[in-house]
């Protein structure tokens, strides 16, 4: 049966030799984790499915910060390793891979040329091509007036999701639901899906969005975006139909271990790699 | 010496990273006399059927001869659905045709395509790369598997709606369709099982 995956997120400040982890609430309140190559082998060796590098700063000109993190983690850890930020052009995608990751992730570029996805996946193949859609609820009075819109029914209301790009500084108003559709046609293989209203809040995934996004979609939707205790991944897993779960601060600052949270999944029935 | 076959394929540097840190040497080769010297030859593999028989078009020979004279063979992922007679994913491209059989599509049937992530094996003939293996979790990503018509050949299954062929060995031939150096610990000792059926080791 295949298992679902638990996934450390190493958002990464590329800025200094080697670079270092670190993690803000909505991008204020920065804490200092660790180095990348460092935090990636003990995830690894806690029993992590898949590691997840994000540039935090996207920029060019670190990409070879980048490229030397991957070759020296990779040395060490043999699990998939995702990398994220950044990626613009399909000879990105290539340099990644050469490096030794396995997937990428682009939110941002993609969006601003669809192209990219259609491209990106002939020349590295789907299951290397990762969409990161960060997505924030837009509550509407009646979902009727909304045609343009996919609305769903949460907890709070009715509402559509706004995509929005540059780590959350900027909105599209384009429908996330409708533009998971559109990636996977494009050729994308996996969708990183972040909840801009819970991220960095540790209330838990957004799950209406999970459900939604997972429901839409035939290919892997990995939930990301508040987590704050091994229940919060249940609930992913549960009633959010994810596929996997990204975390980051719950196991930076040792609160849990990757271990832990699988053993607790495993109990609760949740089919893990232990 | 382990020559990995470099046909422009697929990320080489993770499968050269896996045998290095269990302390074996190998190199990553486009060049035909070194594959001829090999000891044992790895072909990994990530994409698409048809276009990786078309690299491979110059190496097809020494792949054979390498097999012919009882040298270890490992494919990797799609490096084992070229090792069969044909895929669905390119009809009219003929494979390496070492094994006998198709490569089918994974039946959709509300499973997510591609099959991708960690599946535990069932183990249903005896292989020495699996010496120690037992229902463990490899990391799987594939959209075909392959379906022997010799089904003894098949070493391991993956269930994901139906039993997929996860790995498949014969004499000197092994493959597997998982990714044993995406596969931690437990993938690093299948890369080790490999190495001991190498006879010089």
């Amino acid at each position: 049966m295949l298992a679902k995956r638990i996934i450390p997120c190493l958002d990464c400040d590329l800025n200094v030799p080697h670079g270092r982890v670190v993690k803000g609430v909505e991008f204020k309140q920065i804490r200092y984790a660790g180095e990348p190559v460092d935090l990636a082998t003990r995830y690894y060796e806690e029993g992590a499915d898949e590691i997840v590098f994000l540039d935090i700063t996207a920029s060019h000109e670190r990409r070879e910060t980048m490229t030397d993190v991957i070759k020296a983690t990779t040395e060490n850890v043999f699990v998939p390793i995702c990398v994220g930020g950044g990626i613009r052009k399909p000879e990105d995608y290539v340099n990644m891979l050469k490096a030794g990751a396995d997937k990428c992730s682009t939110n941002t570029a993609a969006i601003h040329n669809p192209d990219l996805i259609n491209e990106a996946s002939k020349v590295v193949g789907s299951q290397a091509c990762v969409i990161g859609i960060d997505a924030k609820r837009r509550y509407v009075e009646n979902p009727k007036e909304s045609e343009d819109k996919i609305i769903v029914e949460t907890d709070k209301g009715y509402c559509w999701f706004d995509c929005s790009i540059y780590g959350g500084r900027e909105f599209t108003g384009i429908d996330a639901i409708a533009w998971a559709i559109e990636c996977e046609e494009r050729g994308a293989g996996e969708i990183l899906l972040t909840s801009m209203d819970r991220d960095g809040t540790k209330d838990g995934y957004d799950n209406y969005l999970n459900k939604a996004i997972s429901e839409a979609v035939n290919i892997p939707v990995i939930a990301s975006g508040g987590v704050g205790s091994p229940e919060h991944i249940y609930n992913a897993f549960t009633q959010g139909k994810a596929d996997a779960a990204l975390a980051a601060s719950i196991f930076h600052f040792k609160e849990y271990s990757v271990g832990f949270v699988k053993k607790y999944l495993k109990k609760r029935g949740i089919p893990v790699r232990l | 010496m382990i020559v990995i076959i470099n046909y422009g394929s697929g990320n080489l540097k993770s499968i050269k990273n896996g045998f290095t840190k269990i302390g074996e040497e190998t190199v990553i080769s486009q060049d035909i006399r070194e594959m001829e010297k090999a000891d044992a030859l790895v072909l990994p593999g990530v994409g698409a059927f048809g276009t990786a028989m078309e690299h491979l078009e110059s190496y097809k020979d020494i792949i054979h001869e390498h097999i012919n004279n009882g040298k270890p063979f490992l494919g990797v992922c799609l490096g084992l659905q070229v090792l069969f007679t044909k895929s669905q994913e390119n009809k009219g491209v003929k494979g390496l045709d070492i094994f006998k059989g198709e490569v089918m599509k994974i039946p959709e049937e509300g499973l997510k395509i591609p099959h991708m992530g960690w599946n535990n094996l069932k183990i249903v003939n005896e292989c020495s790369i699996l010496d120690g293996i037992e229902n463990d979790y490899m990391y799987f990503v594939h959209s075909y598997y392959a379906k022997p018509d010799d089904e003894d050949i098949i070493a391991a299954t993956t269930n994901y709606g139906i039993d997929l062929t996860a790995a498949v060995c014969r004499d000197n031939v092994f493959a597997t369709q998982f990714h044993p150096e995406k596969s931690g610990e437990v993938g690093l000792n299948i890369l080790k099982n490999f190495v001991k059926s190498i006879p010089s080791k």
